[in-house]
């Protein structure tokens, strides 16, 4: 795991049924590309996020697949509809095979 | 998107060819978009893709892409060493299909959005991104 | 053939200041909707510069970059201020406590980042926020010295300073500061390196001005800690002096040395009157 990850996420607290809302997301990781090099010139192996997730009651909001051209601390921003309430699920998935969660509740 | 490992192989096939033909110089990035669309044809309505004129830091460039009703939407730097940026997927519950990130341009070059649309056909629409050299470097 | 080319050169001679403006633009910084104050008068003591309007290195920023700082979500130095907040209320060393046995919330501390660096008479010398966090985790912690330019230090002066947001930025410069802004005066004003340029040559006599694709501001301070892009992190004051003389190709001083204690107190108090905006989002 790449040490100190911690996600941010901004969801409003209610929301009205069927209302769209903004979701914005922001993760501390390195992204680190795998095209660098460090001090002796050996390549810096690829240790990226390479997938995340957003669903709401078990539902898809938005399913990202990342490449190693997002940059360092992740940032997603994207519209939810909200059906009824609930809780959001965002879901990071890590390169190492870690897995990072964050949890929203949402009321109607 | 997966990549099998025969279609990793013959993308960096594709980039090493571009390093000794430069006339092939967006194969990589043909080859992606062709496995996006299974080889369909491309039309440019039905996706907007928003990006700086001018990037202050290639590092963190913010963009947005929108294309109502698609189902996903395939984001391309034709200029990295790797094209891949993102696939944007939209489910049930996206209230619109629109996504903003921060990606990273190692120069000045075009970055691509092909959304896979509704009925099924493909969009595209791109942005040329010129990426400034800070003054001292420090 | 040699007449094109020359309308050419013309036409672009004429249209490259307009195109290329180099200037500090006219927008309005605020942060989650609190107006800063990032124009105001130049503090009497700039009498001598020529300088009368002082001005946030915001002002000289592309609009993206500006608004990453508008919304503390979308501003990725926050994240440091999540993780200093965890450390904030984290027990650490022999006497048993946290940041919080003694201060309580962070807030206590609103006001701090913008008096810093600060005289302690007890101790008798000029102390920067980083020196005093320091100070805090050795004597009255019995914790480790965080490293003075470490992501850990970095991280808690973002927290300290995110109290003091949109508080106008007072470091005073008389009394036993006087010799510390004196010295300082003299390192901003002396040329450094194979270049022999100083502080001044930039960004006194040449803000507003390009230096290759970049625009040069008047090198302010009260937006640091700052989160740059080209890092992907949080940057100290002393990194940017550091960076800045390094790239006159000059042998700089080092972070938390005794110069850069003194040029920081200079530089500070030629901020005099403008917020603390940090952490700030620059390129």
């Amino acid at each position: 795991m790449a040490s100190g990850v911690k996600p941010r996420v901004k969801v409003p607290k209610s929301a009205s049924a069927g209302e769209a809302i903004v979701i914005k997301t922001l993760i501390s990781h390195p992204m680190e590309s795998g095209q660098r090099k460090d001090g002796d010139g050996n390549p810096i192996p690829r240790s990226i996020i390479n997938r995340f997730t957003c669903e709401f009651n078990g539902q898809t909001v938005i399913d990202i697949t990342m490449e190693p051209a997002i940059s360092t601390n992740p940032y997603f921003e994207f519209e939810a509809t909200v059906p009824e309430a609930g809780e959001f699920a965002f879901t990071w998935y890590d390169d190492d095979g870690s897995v990072y969660n964050d949890n929203k509740a949402i009321t109607v | 998107m997966d990549f099998t490992r025969r279609e990793t192989l013959a993308l960096g096939g594709a980039a090493a060819l571009t390093f000794v033909l430069p006339f092939r110089a967006n194969a990589a990035v043909d080859d992606v978009i062709a496995e996006f669309t299974g080889g369909a044809a491309v039309g440019d309505a039905g996706v907007e893709l928003t990006a700086p004129e001018i990037a202050e830091n290639g590092n963190t460039v913010p963009i947005a892409v929108s294309a109502p009703g698609a189902t996903s939407v395939l984001v391309l730097a034709a200029g990295n060493p790797t094209p891949g940026v993102a696939t944007f997927n939209f489910g049930p519950l996206a209230a619109s299909q629109t996504a903003s990130t921060r990606m990273r341009l190692a120069g000045t070059q075009d970055v691509i959005a092909i959304a896979k649309l509704a009925d099924g056909s493909f969009a595209r629409s791109s942005k040329t991104v010129k990426v400034t050299i800070g003054g001292c470097g420090g | 053939m040699k007449y094109k080319a020359l309308t050419a050169f013309a036409a672009l001679a004429i249209s490259a200041p307009m195109v290329f403006a180099g200037g500090a633009d006219d927008d309005t910084l605020s942060i989650d909707g609190q107006e800063m104050i990032s124009k105001t008068a130049a503090p009497a003591h700039m009498a001598e510069t020529g300088i009368d309007t002082i001005m946030s290195g915001w002002h000289f920023r592309e609009d993206d970059t500006q608004a990453m700082q508008m919304d503390t979500f979308d501003n990725p130095g926050m994240i440091a201020v999540d993780q200093a907040t965890d450390a904030w209320n984290t027990v650490d060393g022999t006497a048993e406590k946290s940041c919080a046995s003694c201060h309580e919330g962070p807030e206590s501390l609103a006001g701090v980042r913008a008096v810093y660096p600060k005289w302690n008479a007890d101790a008798g010398e000029m102390r920067t926020l980083a020196m005093q966090i320091n100070n805090c985790r050795t004597e009255q912690m019995g914790a480790e010295a965080y490293k003075y330019d470490k992501a850990e230090m970095t991280a808690m002066e973002a927290l300290i300073t995110v109290q003091s947001r949109g508080m106008p930025v007072d470091v005073a410069i008389d009394g036993p500061a006087a010799e510390y802004y004196e010295k300082g005066k003299e390192i901003y004003y002396t040329r450094y390196g194979q270049l022999e340029l100083s502080c001044a040559n930039c960004h006194e006599d040449n803000y507003g001005n390009y230096i290759r694709a970049d625009h040069l501001s008047q090198g302010q301070i009260n937006g640091f800690p700052t989160y740059r892009l080209k890092n992907a992190g949080l940057v100290q004051t002393h990194n940017r002096f550091r960076g800045c003389i390094r790239d006159t190709r000059a042998e700089t001083y080092a972070v938390g040395s005794p110069e850069f204690v003194a040029l920081e107190l200079y530089v500070a108090s030629r901020g005099n009157g403008l917020s603390v905006e940090g952490p700030s989002v620059r390129q």
